[in-house]
């Protein structure tokens, strides 16, 4: 067991464990988020829930924030690492004939999230940290008392064109980055069999599917303020 | 056929190497790509210059030596084969050919066309044998009755030549195809099976040692293998390096 996360394959293994970690996390996010079209008041008791229930926010949180941490580093180590590896590059170098464009930039398409992520960390996260541990207010309430603030707030920052965009261009990086790192997760745990075929297809349904939800919500929002 | 070839000349390891421009005329699309170059070959060694060195040896497709990085791709333009099987009507007349040596850390080059891919041996010694007393007490292999489904899987895998295009083509230079062909072709069969935790681990080792990249699953090794190695061997061997390290 000594010295498996020095290997090549034992590095792989962590970062398709924590992407897949990640990607359930996406799921359920977008499944709270889904319920803001649906039902205000359904997402204004999900997210007080998420928001301050104990294993959440003193368990899952952190696991979550240790897990992307170490997801992007190992991304750029991994990417520096495998630089490395060829020292002298080549004249001309046919990729697109053999490989797809998403899985020969997986360092772009996960710079450009992580570009995203510092964005929706400062239009979102960072102000919940604010309110509920910095000025001390869990009780989830509009100002005025009247009724959960999530949804209000949510609304609130999806009323600029130019937020909306950068949402936009952030998930259809999501979209590029899952179209390959989906099925790669699998195949880096050992998952290639009669299943692998079905997997690919469902892979596409979810890494096309999910960010384009997350559009749709991003749109809603800013049409029906 | 008239072509244009630009080729990758390097007096020895420690020269910096550049590309070089040639011409060649009347080549006829039937011929090798080898042949193509011998062709080249004869013009310079007639105009006293130094031939361009390349690695050759069967011509048909088995030993694995030729290794030639033709526009951008290994093994050039056609699909399942070696340099020594592509054939000049792939390319058109008047065409201009890039012609470069494997590119790799763990594949330095000698000479011009040709690379040390020794590392692939080391990578062999390691662990890619299983160790039978041979010494005038042969076993017949055929007395262990095998499955006849991993039977056909391990010889699909054992059809790996070590040529190294997965190394060449893959955008980390790793070399996760080759040792997932060696590691399951052993691992699927029961004679592997004594060795099969201390030959993963080491195959492996030697393997990071030698300082090829990590497999990202781009799936471009496995296109331009010659002999259709799948990526399920790499899927295996990592199956079969996790059960190794939980072990040992």
């Amino acid at each position: 067991m000594s010295g498996i996360l020095n290997s090549s394959i034992g590095r792989k293994f962590a970062m398709a464990l924590s992407a897949l970690f990640l990607m359930f996390f996406i799921l359920q996010h977008f499944a709270i988020n889904i319920l803001s079209v649906i039902s205000p008041d359904a997402f204004n008791e999900a997210s007080h829930f998420m928001g301050t229930f104990w294993a959440v926010q003193y368990l899952l949180q952190p696991v979550l924030i240790i897990g992307v941490i170490f997801h992007f580093v190992m991304g750029f180590v991994l990417e520096i690492k495998n630089n490395k590896a060829r020292q002298v590059s080549y004249a001309k170098n046919n990729g697109g004939a053999n490989s797809s464009w998403m899985s020969r930039n997986m360092i772009w398409s996960g710079g450009f999230i992580l570009v995203f992520l510092v964005i929706h960390f400062l239009d979102f996260w960072i102000p919940e940290i604010n309110t509920k541990y910095i000025q001390g207010d869990m009780s989830g309430l509009l100002a005025d008392g009247e009724g959960y603030r999530y949804f209000e707030e949510l609304q609130h920052k999806f009323v600029p064109i130019w937020r909306v965009a950068l949402y936009c261009i952030g998930f259809v990086f999501l979209s590029l980055h899952l179209l390959h790192g989906f099925n790669s997760a699998f195949q880096s745990i050992g998952a290639n069999n009669k299943y692998t075929k079905g997997l690919k297809g469902f892979s596409k349904i979810y890494a096309i599917g999910i960010p384009l939800g997350f559009i749709f919500i991003a749109l809603f929002h800013h049409f029906n303020h | 056929m008239n072509l244009t070839l630009k080729i990758w000349r390097q007096k020895n390891a420690n020269d910096k190497g550049k590309m070089v421009d040639y011409k060649v005329n009347d080549i006829s699309p039937d011929m090798s790509f080898l042949e193509m170059l011998d062709v080249l070959n004869e013009q310079l060694i007639n105009k006293d210059e130094e031939p361009v060195a390349f690695d050759h040896d069967c011509r048909e497709g088995i030993c694995g030596m030729c290794s030639l990085y033709i526009n951008g791709e290994a093994h050039g333009p056609d699909r399942g084969i070696t340099t020594c099987q592509l054939h000049m009507r792939m390319f058109k007349d008047g065409d201009t050919i890039y012609i470069e040596p494997f590119r790799a850390k763990a594949f330095p080059v000698v000479k011009d066309l040709i690379v040390d891919r020794s590392s692939f041996d080391r990578i062999q010694h390691a662990g890619g044998f299983i160790s039978v007393n041979t010494s005038g007490n042969t076993i017949d292999a055929n007395a262990i009755p095998v499955n006849k489904h991993d039977a056909d899987k391990a010889f699909e895998a054992a059809t790996c030549i070590g040529c190294g295009a997965c190394v060449a083509t893959c955008k980390n230079s790793s070399a996760m195809l080759f040792v997932g062909a060696k590691v399951s072709q052993f691992a699927l069969l029961p004679q592997g099976q004594i060795e099969a935790t201390d030959r993963v681990l080491n195959m492996v080792k030697q393997m990071d040692e030698e300082g090829f990249g990590n497999c990202t699953n781009t799936g471009a090794c496995e296109v331009e293998c010659p002999k259709g190695i799948s990526l399920e061997n790499i899927a295996r061997m990592n199956t079969e390096y996790l059960k190794a390290s939980l072990k040992g």
